[in-house]
């Protein structure tokens, strides 16, 4: 292990360590610390000129519950669902095919559709900005959250069939030979073979994409305005505009709005992360 | 194994079409959706950008072929020489996360109790979405009550207005930006960490290598992978950099934190604009740079996929 285990060190190093451990974690998220504080605070101690002092008194319930009742949040919430959710599944339906394709079968142009759906994931948003936009318009699906789920789906789909891809191709080979000459037609070989085996992937992948989309801000202001369709990182901008000075309520939304990605991360962590750094370990 | 496979194609006569072809089929039948899908919505646009780079178009009218005017245009654009140097800013300066990444990623990889949660909450920050990122550090940099003119204070310097300031700016939303992206280098790092032979790490204390040393000559060659993802997403995310600004600056002050993407959006769908040829040019522009590194990750996949 690398660097030398804490164990092995000296007692005075020990110590160090341990004690720098919490400070390095305060400082890192600090920032994070500092909303949290504000979004308990009441208005009056922001119009008194006292940001840093810790509360005069908790009005946590208060501030979330005007971000929950008074605004139009929850909206922007279940948008958000309505489009993280739709996108996940057929992200994984797309790419459990094509990684399935591209991962079992050798045929000549494989490495080349592979490397399209590679290079596609990787290019700037902006060059798909127009078009894109104007095919939703055309397709009457502008300002809905149809029109962002299909365009998530089909841009995620390129990352995904990586992901994908990469995990069947690291599945025992022998296992689908020894299927074929059982003589098992190919798609029950999909899914009766490779699709069970494809679980631990197709969960950190979920993850990783509802993070992601959850996430997105660009698409939302693209493809969608105002509170029917637009997703909450959208929505929080909106909210910015409608509190500007209003920091307790501005910190509450945000947490609000950051919570759901936080919260499974939390809860599929080991798949969180064996998504991240899929490939980056073999 | 191939051999035991072959009867099964031979016995073809009396079967359908399909089952005789199965394999060569099966294939295509399961790619159809996802690369049509794909082909509609990312691949085909790529060239119509191209295509649109060459008209001029409200959005709304009809659109005029201009041929080369818009990069004509481009060339002697105040605006867009900024965000081109902006841009080169933030993929020279995000690279940082690498190595910050990888600092963490060692100070955090031991076996003390509660490492994990450790770990867990250094990681944070990457989760949580970048418009939240913007909207602290807005707060955090703020002249009047920002924690870091707070801490500034304390050593009796500032107050500064980073966001307010055309030659800090970027250097501010950057370092905003470096706040989840090292986090998610820490990641990478870790898990690679792990996989690091401990073998090699004995055989190199033998011989005496210590400390720098040892993380130069026997660690970081085998991180290769993990610092192979960490680039390649770092790069992306610097030439991606929009919902930051979009937030924290808008662009300002006087379109000091522009960046090519941000640019672009402004030119083709803010209130300024609508000039969708022109913001398809500055597009097209962002696109040939990031090529160069698409290119370059797409070759070295490519070796690695011969090497297997």
């Amino acid at each position: 292990m690398f660097p030398t285990p804490i164990e092995k060190t000296p007692r005075a190093w020990q110590l160090t360590y341990q004690s720098l451990l919490p400070l390095a974690l305060l400082m890192w998220l600090l920032p994070l610390l500092a909303v949290a504080l504000f979004s308990v605070k009441p208005e009056a101690d922001f119009v008194g000129g006292g940001y840093w002092s810790l509360p005069s008194y908790f009005a946590g319930f208060e501030n979330y519950g005007r971000v929950f009742f008074d605004s139009d949040m929850p909206r922007y919430l279940m948008n958000s669902v309505l489009i993280t959710i739709p996108t996940v599944i057929g992200c994984v339906i797309l790419s459990s095919m094509t990684g399935f394709a591209l991962g079992i079968y050798k045929f000549k142009s494989n490495i080349w559709i592979f490397f399209m759906f590679v290079a596609g994931n990787f290019v700037p948003f902006q060059i798909l900005m127009v078009p894109v936009r104007d095919l939703t318009l055309d397709l009457g699906l502008y300002n809905t959250k149809t029109g962002l789920v299909l365009f998530h789906i089909a841009f995620q789909t390129g990352f995904c069939t990586l992901f994908m891809r990469n995990f069947i191709r690291a599945l025992p080979f022998p296992l689908i030979e020894a299927a074929r000459v059982e003589g098992v037609s190919e798609w029950r070989i999909f899914w009766y073979v490779v699709l069970p085996l494809m679980k631990p992937a197709i969960a950190a992948m979920s993850v990783l994409i509802f993070t992601f989309i959850w996430n997105d801000y660009f698409w939302a202001v693209v493809l969608t305005q105002g509170a029917e369709s637009q997703p909450v990182t959208a929505g929080i901008t909106s909210f910015n505009a409608q509190y500007r000075a209003a920091y307790h309520l501005m910190s509450a939304g945000s947490i609000v709005a950051a919570l759901p990605p936080v919260a499974m991360f939390f809860l599929m962590q080991k798949h969180f992360i064996a998504g991240l750094t899929l490939g980056a370990v073999k | 194994m191939s051999t035991t496979a072959m009867p099964i194609t031979e016995i073809a006569p009396q079967r359908s079409w399909y089952k005789r072809n199965e394999i060569a089929v099966t294939p295509w039948l399961f790619l159809a959706p996802g690369v049509l899908f794909f082909l509609f919505y990312v691949i085909f646009p790529i060239f119509q950008s191209f295509n649109l780079s060459l008209y001029r178009w409200d959005g709304l009218g009809e659109a005029e072929f201009v041929g080369l005017a818009n990069y004509q245009e481009l060339s002697t654009d105040r605006a867009f020489e900024t965000s081109l140097w902006n841009n080169l800013k933030w993929l020279i300066l995000y690279l940082l996360a690498i190595p910050a990444g990888l600092f963490i990623a060692l100070f955090l990889n031991q076996t003390v109790t509660g490492i994990r949660l450790y770990k867990s909450l250094f990681f944070f920050p990457f989760v949580i979405s970048q418009i939240v990122v913007g909207l602290v550090f807005t707060w955090f940099y703020d002249p009047t009550f920002g924690l870091l003119n707070v801490m500034l204070g304390w050593v009796g310097l500032g107050p500064i207005n980073v966001l307010g300031d055309p030659t800090l700016v970027t250097y501010g939303i950057i370092a905003a930006g470096l706040w989840p992206q090292t986090a998610y280098c820490m990641i990478l790092y870790l898990t690679g960490l792990n996989a690091v032979d401990p073998e090699q790490i004995e055989a190199g204390r033998l011989d005496g290598a210590k400390g720098w040393k040892m993380l130069w000559y026997i660690i970081i060659p085998q991180l290769k992978p993990a610092t192979f993802i960490a680039f390649v997403v770092t790069i992306i995310g610097a030439l991606r950099s929009f919902d930051l600004i979009s937030i924290m600056t808008n662009g300002g002050p006087f379109g000091s934190s522009r960046v090519l993407s941000f640019y672009m959006f402004e030119k083709a769908l803010s209130e300024y604009g609508f000039r969708m040829g022109y913001g398809a040019a500055i597009a097209v522009v962002l696109f040939l740079i990031m090529l160069f590194f698409i290119a370059y990750f797409l070759w070295s996949m490519f070796q690695e996929e011969r090497a297997r």
